[in-house]
């Protein structure tokens, strides 16, 4: 039975896999913002079978919480050994560039909220010298381009600081993963248009489940984006400039 | 426009021009409609024709209200989203020896889906349709509104709800009442009959022992086999039993849209003969798992696709006692006579029990479900003259099922539909609902 703690427990991928987990009768406890669905969330997952489910709400900007609320998982819990962060948002690029206000916000929630709970988590898993930790960045990190720099950037970092994480716990036997999902169909995403290359949010989640099984460090989701995304990364600035995307 | 995925009926037939929105959590305010004026709750997309369809406007996908909400081992009430799939409650209730209380044809509906049709199931002589089992639901309007609905409060809008169509509201939650089991095993008999009179005769004393009871008729075979098939019985098996069967390992798919329907005169004929004989014996018994006794046709995923990209009808009728069997009789000799066949033939005489909505389908009679390879004026030619048959006989056709009955005959068979329409919400509404309510 693992014991679970899943941040960001309403966005679609987190309520999925959290599912995946009930179904195994591990136990959870869920921090999100909104009460009302955090309850609804907790519900479903005691029917689906989990061992147990405590919740927690907390504001992806209330930085005087993040310990108090990781302290109350571990205690929940007795120790959490396995920890997906997945909360978000997926800001308006040309809302952003108008707005030195928002573009902040945005790396607030995307990037600085998670290493402000990181931390914490990261310490106390250190200390035990074992456990998994899952966190969601993006593909969209692995280059930055007009149509989203700024989600761009806040997920960059967060790659980029997930990777000396991981170099840090390695000794301690901890396993730090980073999530690169490709476009997953969610509220997130609902103004997009669709098409062939779009993902399930189950299809993400049993991504998830299985790398942190292997104890992967890294996974694109679907595996395909991998492939995509190197071509992004290798094209020359002077073509890449051409690319409306 | 996030139209993003096809949605189809399960007929395929007809197809529409429509966007998306999706409702995920109870606590929202409906998300207005992109296209057109109106919005459609839309579950599984189980339906057939084009209740589940809005052409030109938008469709409110709940399925993302997929969630259990609190079940009471002891009592055996369930509530839930309404976007829940039957599969979903049964993989969580069954092993604690609970059961749904009336089920269709596939565990692939959503509960709202259920409630909508007022669904019926192979027990429908001894327990009636879905919603005498509903205890309550919440309807979400598009006016921001939220209505408790239950046998004691807004009791109107209740009984308009269940058989709705969907048009009251967007049901948000239920509460159903489940049924016990000791186990997930079905003590089955299979037995043959050799025309259509032995089936009423042996439908009748069935339905006194078994708790369900279904029929399918070879409806390729004329003169004395005319009406021939196989009557399944069963109910659930007592907790002493013996060796467990086995459960049901995985699924297959229709992988991909055939260019042409595989279902055609020759196909037909060959797959309801073989099927016919082959059960050598009169009677077979045998203990199975609930899926393959319930849900055979779970087992192949989407194989709505056989039919090919002109997609299928189905047509689902039901007639009284009085006149069961000879217009049941007229039904079967004109589609052998046509040639159009019908892979899968179900008969079932319904039980007495009243239906509690307004517009439910399910009356006393006997209920013929057929399904036609599209094949466009011939097909609906062919179905316009059996609706005749039904109307001769003061039947009715199952809207759920629905793609093309005339807006007469549908006012004919469900003379209260102008009652619904009162409780229809004015920003919802379907391409079925126009069809037919619209001159």
């Amino acid at each position: 039975m693992r014991r679970v703690l899943i941040i960001g427990a309403t966005s679609a991928i987190a309520e999925a896999t959290a599912r995946l987990y009930a179904a195994e009768g591990d136990r959870l406890f869920l921090v999100a913002r909104n009460p009302e669905r955090l309850a609804a969330v907790a519900d479903d997952l005691r029917l689906r079978g989990a061992g147990a489910v405590d919740i927690a709400e907390l504001e992806a900007g209330g930085v005087e919480h993040y310990e108090s609320v990781v302290e109350a998982a571990d205690a929940a819990l007795e120790g959490f050994d396995t920890v997906l962060i997945a909360h978000g948002t997926l800001p308006d690029q040309r809302a952003c560039q108008s707005s030195v206000k928002l573009t902040l916000r945005e790396l607030q929630v995307s990037f600085l909220s998670v290493v402000g709970l990181l931390t914490p988590i990261a310490n106390r898993m250190e200390a035990r010298g074992r456990g998994n930790i899952a966190v969601i960045s993006s593909v969209a990190g692995d280059r930055g381009r007009r149509s989203n720099y700024v989600y761009g950037s806040a997920k960059g970092a967060l790659s980029v600081f997930l990777q000396g994480l991981r170099h840090r716990l390695a000794p301690a036997g901890v396993q730090v993963l980073t999530v690169k999902p490709g476009f997953v169909d969610t509220p997130m995403t609902r103004n997009y248009k669709k098409g062939l290359l779009w993902a399930q949010p189950e299809t993400i989640a049993r991504g998830i489940v299985r790398a942190i099984e292997r104890r992967k460090n890294e996974v694109y989701l679907p595996f395909f984006w991998r492939y995509i995304m190197l071509v992004i990364r290798l094209m020359p600035q002077a073509i890449f400039n051409k690319l409306n995307i | 426009m996030s139209g993003d995925r096809d949605y189809l009926s399960w007929g395929r037939f007809p197809r529409a021009h429509q966007a998306a929105v999706r409702l995920r959590w109870r606590d929202e305010s409906l998300p207005a409609p992109i296209l057109g004026s109106t919005v459609l709750p839309r579950g599984a997309g189980r339906s057939y024709g084009d209740s589940c369809l809005n052409d030109g406007a938008t469709l409110l996908d709940v399925q993302g209200l997929d969630r259990l909400l609190a079940f009471d081992s002891d009592s055996g009430v369930l509530r839930c989203e309404a976007g829940v799939l039957l599969k979903d409650i049964l993989a969580r209730v069954v092993p604690r020896g609970w059961f749904l209380p009336v089920t269709p044809g596939t565990q692939y509906v959503t509960v709202g889906g259920a409630i909508a049709n007022d669904v019926h199931g192979k027990n429908h002589h001894v327990a009636g349709t879905w919603g005498r089992h509903l205890l309550a639901c919440e309807l979400l309007r598009t006016d921001g509104r939220r209505l408790l609905c239950s046998p004691e409060q807004n009791a109107d809008w209740f009984a308009a709800t269940i058989g709705g169509l969907g048009l009251t509201g967007v049901i948000l939650w239920a509460d159903i009442r489940l049924r016990r089991i000791a186990n997930p095993y079905i003590d089955t008999e299979s037995v043959k009959f050799h025309n259509l009179e032995q089936f009423f005769e042996l439908s009748q004393e069935s339905d006194q022992g078994f708790e369900h009871c279904v029929s399918w008729i070879d409806c390729a075979s004329t003169g004395k086999g005319l009406g021939r098939g196989l009557l399944n019985r069963g109910n659930f098996a007592a907790a002493d039993v013996e060796a467990a069967p086995k459960t049901p390992s995985g699924t297959l798919s229709v992988p991909v849209e055939p260019p042409m329907s595989l279902v055609n005169r020759l196909t037909l004929r060959a797959f309801n003969t073989l099927y016919y004989h082959r059960q050598r014996r009169e009677q077979v018994a045998a203990t199975v798992h609930y899926q393959p006794f319930f849900y055979p046709l779970d087992a192949l995923l989407r194989w709505n696709r056989i039919y090919g990209p002109r997609g299928f009808l189905q047509w689902q009728c039901v007639v009284p006692p009085e006149d069961g069997h000879a217009a049941i009789a007229e039904i079967l000799s004109r589609v052998a006579r046509s040639g159009a066949g019908s892979f899968l033939a179900v008969i079932k005489v319904f039980g007495r029990l009243p239906s509690p909505g307004m517009l439910s389908f399910p009356r006393p009679g006997v209920t013929l479900a057929l399904d036609f390879p599209n094949r466009g004026e011939r097909t609906m030619t062919l179905l316009a003259a059996l609706d005749e048959v039904v109307d001769q006989a003061a039947g009715a056709i199952y809207p759920a099922k629905d793609a093309r009955m005339a807006a007469a005959r549908f006012r004919g068979y469900f003379p209260r539909w102008q009652e619904l329409e009162a409780y229809r919400d004015p920003g919802i509404s379907s391409s079925f609902w126009r069809r037919v309510t619209e001159d």
